[in-house]
């Protein structure tokens, strides 16, 4: 849910508080799975795409926020009906979706500050035993900014193995990653303490 | 003022400054030197990142080993590579991050991120992914980040260094417009005349210090390129 990036916006979903969109999504969550049934996968479908029309998005938003899940719906969906039948099946998937969607939604109108402003909040009462709230909240935010850049050093390092004749070698891919990744987490550690965060 | 009293630091066994005393008061001074010949140690001793093996560095009379929190807040630092230094998800959140913990309201926050991203013309992009932006934009984002907290010094170990022409002259010509005084760590020798001192780095002393030409001169002379700058 977090890998969606906000998009600006003045609709009333964005004017609403992180806190109180996390805790919609909680109940919206519980209701679907608790109440599992094709109906109510149909009525929040029929919400949540009412909700994102309500925040200003179209279709093609929507559909992206899904297409992600198309491979796990490709191999779910027909592994759940063989299992269990075509009724539980759509609504295992629809679940899935609907979920997924809904969640995304959060991230599409709500900053990640904002977010991360709501986590810190709610775990101030865990700082009684050693944990300390605004480094979790930072941790959060660090992991979801890594996922761009080990994107891209994936991306380099297959192109480096294919111009290297390499292509079928799983060395050539995993190990400049994993260089990289503990490089860049070393730097990142650097500029954190550098910007004054862990003082 | 910085001031770097008999400043020796080692890695392991490996001795990579030698008895240093410099007192910095120059608006602007760059630090030149061959790889691996301090240089960016050196920097790094400014704002408490390295703290000495032996000697002191002071802040405006703060000592980096006992206040590096007090000297962080004066002494900004900004790196080579802009995308270990961003770490929120977009522009503008990355600049506000900055201020978290300046005990500001939202309303405050906003102003002072929008004010200084529109000195740095990302104010269109304040919404934008920041792994998004061109090279360029990203070290601006990266300088923005650290001066909306208003340090007095501002440290960079080669800005410039991932950049290509245009986004390398956007970004000095930025440094070159602050208020702020600026240490300078870079291999473009270009970039550092008219300046009032540059620094020579070799073996992990200063070899050569003064103004921007004469120490190119002797860094030239060093590395063997014999030409005049």
């Amino acid at each position: 849910m977090l890998t969606s990036t906000y998009q600006t916006g003045t609709s009333p979903l964005h004017r609403s508080g992180a806190g109180a969109k996390l805790a919609g999504l909680l109940v919206f969550s519980t209701v679907l799975v608790v109440w599992r049934s094709p109906a109510t996968v149909l009525v929040f479908f029929v919400l949540v795409v009412g909700l994102y029309r309500v925040a200003g998005f179209g279709v093609r938003t929507l559909v992206s926020q899904v297409w992600p899940l198309r491979w796990i719906v490709v191999f779910l969906l027909p592994f759940q009906w063989w299992t269990a039948g075509w009724q539980f099946s759509l609504v295992v998937v629809g679940t899935l979706v609907v979920a997924v969607v809904g969640a995304a939604l959060i991230s599409l109108t709500t900053r990640v500050t904002d977010l991360l402003d709501v986590i810190a909040r709610v775990l101030e009462p865990a700082r009684a035993i050693g944990v300390d709230p605004e480094r979790v909240a930072l941790l959060l935010a660090l992991t979801i900014r890594a996922v761009p850049v080990i994107a891209g050093a994936l991306h380099e390092a297959r192109d480096a193995r294919r111009a290297r004749g390499l292509e079928r070698s799983t060395r050539a891919l995993v190990t400049p990653i994993v260089v990289r990744t503990i490089r860049h987490a070393d730097r990142v550690g650097e500029a954190l303490a550098a910007r004054g965060v862990d003082d | 003022m910085i001031q770097i009293e008999g400043v020796s630091h080692r890695y392991g066994d490996r001795e990579v400054l030698r008895d240093i005393n410099l007192s910095l008061v120059e608006q602007r001074v760059g630090v030149i030197g061959a790889n691996g010949s301090g240089k960016s140690t050196l920097a790094r001793l400014l704002n408490g990142l390295v703290v000495p093996s032996a000697g002191r560095v002071l802040v405006d009379g703060m000592d980096t080993a006992r206040d590096g929190a007090g000297v962080r807040r004066k002494v900004a630092f900004v790196f080579s590579d802009p995308d270990a230094q961003i770490v929120m998800p977009t522009v503008a959140e990355d600049v506000a991050f900055s201020l978290r913990r300046h005990g500001l309201g939202k309303v405050q926050v906003a102003e002072r991120v929008l004010e200084v991203l529109r000195r740095f013309g990302l104010d269109g992009h304040a919404d934008h992914p920041a792994h998004l932006l061109s090279s360029g934009q990203k070290q601006l984002l990266a300088l923005a980040s650290v001066l909306v907290t208003e340090p007095k010094v501002l440290v960079c170990d080669e800005p410039t260094t991932l950049l290509d022409l245009r986004n390398s002259r956007q970004v000095v010509g930025l440094l070159e417009s602050l208020a702020q005084r600026v240490v300078l760590v870079t291999h473009d020798l270009e970039v550092l005349h008219g300046w009032p001192r540059v620094l020579v780095v070799d073996g992990g002393r200063i070899v050569a210090d003064g103004p921007a030409e004469e120490s190119i001169g002797h860094y030239r002379g060093l590395m063997g390129a014999g030409r005049p700058c």
